[in-house]
């Protein structure tokens, strides 16, 4: 069928995503205060916090869904004026549309984007076969398992080569063994489309196997920024530096 | 199998018990020795359904409920998405609408009469206006109940209004407009009926009363039987297509099939062992 090269994002660079003391949340309701944060193309940033610390207000800040309340969010240099297919979200369940079955749901990005009918089937289920879905592609997303629906978002959010993706706990509602699974398909999928990449988590471990940097947030704004130690690598797991890094985060977040 | 069984038998009876009650002129405060027999009923239905009058009666009711339902159901979405979709249009239309919605479509026989130049358009038009509010209401309560997150995530590809409309409202609200469809077409009937009745030239109400007025009893439960089976038949078209393009909704009935598929899938994914206790420790600790 198709080789794996055609799904391959066409070789862009990722978006350069800034934000420059920025106040993010609803009118009325800030929830995080002067947020200083660069990310640079192609970079995975993990942004770890407890819950209601203001994670998914950041990311839909970035995706350009809520605008900024004080201060500047950019890409490349140039301030959001909205969301844009530049910038995937992948949310944390049940965003896949239910009257859709997976394949139509990969295609709709696709279909926005102005692929023609048959390039957007084929690249739907190449795909969907990375993700390991290709005998699932005619399901509606409530016949298969949480994990599935999640693979599939990951589908529906790379297929149209994004410049950035921005997750929003894709993998929180998950079991750990599934999470595992799901984190190195992440790091599979992800390796030679060059898209920058902001993940938001609260599981500390996903954070340090996934991040080059880890952000923490806390008491309303960013309260430290640092780099992991060998990301992406599994025997990692035991290293020095990172089970200090680990540490340090977890007293941090006040735990 | 037996369901189907127990639904005729159930008819069956119905029909025996008439069938007892006017056969023996049964007086017993309830008087139904005036009342027409099931077979009397019978043979004036094989005698109207040989002549012409019956299916021009037929097609000229049908025309019109559909004429009337069909423009109801095309305008009370519209008027459904942009009252839940557009503050403005709420502010605008709302007040108009929830002024009209209590006036009985029937009561505006009057307002027909003089709006419309012929009759024909005054029985559409109050069929229409029947069908316009449940449509409406259901609409704009579907629209609102609308998860955000399917919105965001069309934004977020890149989709403007007119992809949101398309690929999240209308077919998100879908369950919910069905079901005022479905309200809607029973409003209808009782509408066209009674405006027919009162207004009409040919259609089944017309016939029905005209028959009540001569006194032809048989006459007036034929026109009564035929309303009841067209009725029936239009709301279960309704539900039928309701159902056939809402498929997608999870029904019990689906169960067995993802469950055994789930399982397989289980077993298959890698765990690795190293990592498997690590994130769940991190989470009690957060959480």
């Amino acid at each position: 069928m198709t080789s794996s090269s055609d799904v391959r994002a066409p070789a862009r660079r990722g978006a350069a995503l800034a934000l420059r003391g920025t106040v993010v949340g609803r009118p009325g309701a800030p929830v995080l205060h002067g947020v200083d944060l660069e990310v640079a193309p192609g970079e995975i940033l993990a942004v770890v916090g407890r819950s209601g610390c203001g994670k998914s207000t950041l990311l839909r800040t970035l995706a350009g869904l809520l605008p900024p309340l004080a201060g500047q969010v950019a890409q490349d240099g140039r301030g959001l004026t909205g969301p844009s297919a530049d910038r995937a979200l992948v949310f944390q369940e049940d965003a896949l549309l239910p009257w859709r079955t997976l394949r139509a749901n990969v295609e709709l990005p696709l279909a926005i984007g102005g692929v023609p009918r048959a390039d957007r089937r084929a690249q739907a289920e190449a795909w969907l076969a990375r993700v390991g879905l290709s005998d699932h592609a005619r399901q509606v997303p409530h016949r298969v398992s949480g994990g599935q629906r999640q693979r599939a978002q990951l589908a529906r959010a790379l297929a149209p080569g994004p410049r950035a993706v921005l997750m929003d706990e894709p993998f929180g509602a998950l079991d750990a063994q599934t999470r595992a699974g799901m984190q190195d398909l992440l790091v599979e999928v992800l390796h030679g489309t060059g898209a920058t990449v902001v993940f938001v988590t609260h599981d500390v471990d996903e954070a340090l196997f996934l991040g080059d940097r880890v952000a923490l947030l806390g008491a309303g704004r960013v309260s430290a920024v640092r780099e992991v130690p060998r990301p992406r690598d599994r025997t990692a797991h035991d290293d020095p530096a990172r089970t200090a890094l680990r540490r340090d985060i977890l007293t941090s977040l006040g735990t | 199998m037996t369901r189907y069984a127990l639904r005729l038998a159930s008819l069956a009876a119905a029909l025996g018990l008439w069938q007892v009650l006017t056969a023996a002129d049964v007086d017993l405060w309830l008087r139904f020795s005036q009342f027409p027999t099931v077979t009397d009923v019978a043979h004036a239905f094989a005698g109207r359904v040989a002549g012409p009058d019956y299916w021009t009666d037929l097609t000229d009711s049908l025309t019109r409920i559909l004429t009337g339902f069909l423009l109801a159901a095309v305008l009370g979405v519209a008027a459904g998405v942009l009252v839940a979709r557009s503050r403005l249009a709420e502010d605008l239309l709302g007040p108009v609408l929830e002024v009209v919605r209590p006036v009985p479509a029937i009561a505006l026989v009057p307002v027909a009469i003089l709006l419309f130049p012929s009759n024909e358009q005054g029985i559409v038009f109050i069929t229409c206006t029947a069908a316009f509010f449940p449509v409406l209401v259901s609409t704009r309560h579907a629209v609102r109940a609308l998860s955000p997150v399917w919105e965001e995530a069309v934004r977020t590809m890149g989709g403007g209004r007119g992809r949101i409309l398309a690929s999240v409202v209308l077919p998100g609200a879908l369950p919910g407009i069905f079901g005022g469809l479905s309200v809607g077409i029973g409003v209808s009937w009782i509408c066209v009926i009674s405006a027919e009745m009162i207004s009409g030239q040919y259609g089944v109400g017309y016939r029905t009363w005209q028959d009540y007025t001569v006194v032809d009893y048989p006459g007036v439960f034929v026109g009564m039987v035929t309303i009841g089976v067209l009725g029936w038949l239009t709301s279960t078209a309704v539900e039928l297509l309701g159902r056939r393009l809402t498929r997608w909704l999870p029904r019990t009935s689906y169960v067995p099939a993802p469950r055994s598929a789930r399982r397989a899938r289980g077993t298959a994914a890698p765990a690795p062992a190293l990592h498997a206790t690590g994130p769940e420790v991190t989470h009690d600790q957060l959480v």
